[in-house]
């Protein structure tokens, strides 16, 4: 025998289920009253400072399929590389950005939209920096535990061949699947496919 | 020490992910063509998962952890049996999460959902919305007043039926930490039939799902009470600094 460790076991993750906006984005589904907004509709309360852009996409599912009941949320950097939290000792983010952000989807379609900022550059554990990047996360019905992703910028070719998560991807042909890239009218697009040939790099962080 | 050093040995624990469901568990169908088939990319937290969205009191409203009267008309209340679900959530080290927030959905008493796409002959409750939403006090406590929600049947087999649950969507401190997750309730026959449970491979970790009956808590003559306690990831901790041999 030996003592035991006294380390809890995280809760497991289950589904987020095909209801996930009823809890996450109720106004959307049609249940109005109960929260005045739906959280993270909007990551700007007042002007914000940097490059704003919008950054859209479609969740794919092993056929090719658009996934119609997920939830995208969004996290990052403001365009100074600082993020809006207590855990970043850096210093303040602009106060006008919140650095999250909640998207349903379009009902029809599928895609979900954030109207942000262009993150700046944030270091990496060991004080490289980081090539600028959002972290996305993705929960639906039929995704068992929220999947981690990041969209890097496809016009940042400079900072991504130097990032340190990028150049760790065993295949390089892979990156691509991690390019936001830019649509010609200031935003940028990032599909994610689940599965297939083009399957997103997923983290296990 | 720097701040390279702290954040290195401050990263989150890395997450069991046997522990955790399997993302492709085909008695779950949808799981199928939605689970990834690459392995997944491992790295050491860094700010990005570190650092996460901030969500303070002053945001809630008085009734947003009370599903009984938040939708209700004015005097009238939803139909069901009145439960109280409260706990704490607390790190893998046991530290209580302050200013987490939760936010819960759930069908209603019996067993459904107030949504377009949902096709359950069950009657809606038009005085039932189904969502509500808390933040943890200083120790990591939360809890909200709700009704019991009903078991369901779905489409997946010809004849699933979804225990009664209610969803939880969960914010730590940091992003490494976004769960979403489902509580069940103790003595429930049909969370041994679940598909969705079953991709879940330790009944350990299904257990820690599973809400008792709390009869402490209970209200006499108003609510019963259910407490579901919820571990979020944890931070390495070290009291040494990383410095070189010698110093």
């Amino acid at each position: 025998m030996v003592q035991p460790l006294d380390i809890l076991k995280e809760t497991s993750s289950q589904t987020a289920g095909p209801y996930v906006h009823i809890g996450c984005t109720p106004n959307i589904t049609g249940i109005h009253g109960i929260y005045d907004a739906d959280l993270g509709a909007s990551m700007k309360t007042g002007p914000v400072k940097g490059q704003e852009i919008t950054l859209t996409g479609t969740v794919y599912d092993g056929m090719g399929a658009a996934l119609k009941d997920a939830m995208v949320e969004i996290w990052q950097a403001d365009a100074a590389g600082i993020y809006p939290s207590a855990q970043d000792p850096r210093g303040s983010a602009d106060p006008n950005f919140t650095g999250w952000g909640r998207s349903a989807g379009d009902m029809q379609t599928g895609a979900y939209r954030f109207e942000t900022v262009k993150p700046g550059r944030v270091p990496f554990p060991d004080g490289r920096m980081q090539a600028p990047h959002v972290t996305f996360w993705i929960v639906a019905r039929g995704i068992n535990i929220g999947l981690h992703t990041r969209a890097y910028f496809a016009d940042e070719p400079e900072a991504n061949a130097e990032d340190p998560i990028l150049t760790r991807i065993e295949h390089q042909s892979r990156i691509p699947t991690l390019l936001a890239e830019p649509d010609g009218s200031g935003g940028y697009r990032f599909d994610i496919h689940l599965q297939g040939p083009n399957e997103t790099v997923f983290f296990d962080i | 020490m720097s701040n390279a050093d702290k954040a290195r040995a401050g990263g989150y624990i890395p997450r069991d992910r046997g522990w955790h469901p399997a993302p492709f568990h085909p008695p779950y169908k949808t799981s199928v063509k939605r689970a990834p088939q690459a392995a997944l990319l491992s790295f050491p937290s860094t700010l990005s998962e570190e650092t996460g969205p901030v969500f303070g009191h002053t945001m809630l409203g008085p009734l947003d952890n009370d599903l009984i009267l938040n939708f209700a008309a004015p005097g009238e209340a939803a139909i069901g049996p009145r439960i109280i679900v409260h706990g704490r959530v607390r790190d893998e080290a046991g530290r209580g999460v302050a200013g987490a927030l939760l936010e819960v959905w759930q069908a209603n008493a019996g067993g459904r959902y107030r949504h377009k796409k949902e096709s359950y002959l069950a009657a809606l409750d038009p005085n039932f919305g189904g969502c509500g939403r808390v933040i943890t006090d200083a120790d990591g406590r939360y809890e909200f007043r709700t009704v019991m929600p009903g078991p369901y049947p779905w489409p997946n087999g010809m004849n699933d039926w979804r225990p009664a649950h209610i969803h939880f969507s969960l914010f730590g401190a940091g992003f490494a930490q976004r769960l979403i997750t489902q509580m069940y309730f103790e003595g429930d026959p049909l969370i041994a039939h679940c598909p969705i449970i079953g991709s879940i491979s330790d009944p350990a970790a299904v257990g820690a799902l599973v809400a008792p009956l709390d009869m402490a808590r209970t209200v006499p003559m108003d609510a019963r009470a259910y407490k579901f306690d919820i571990t979020l990831r944890g931070r390495r901790q070290t009291a040494f600094e990383n410095r070189p041999e010698g110093l």
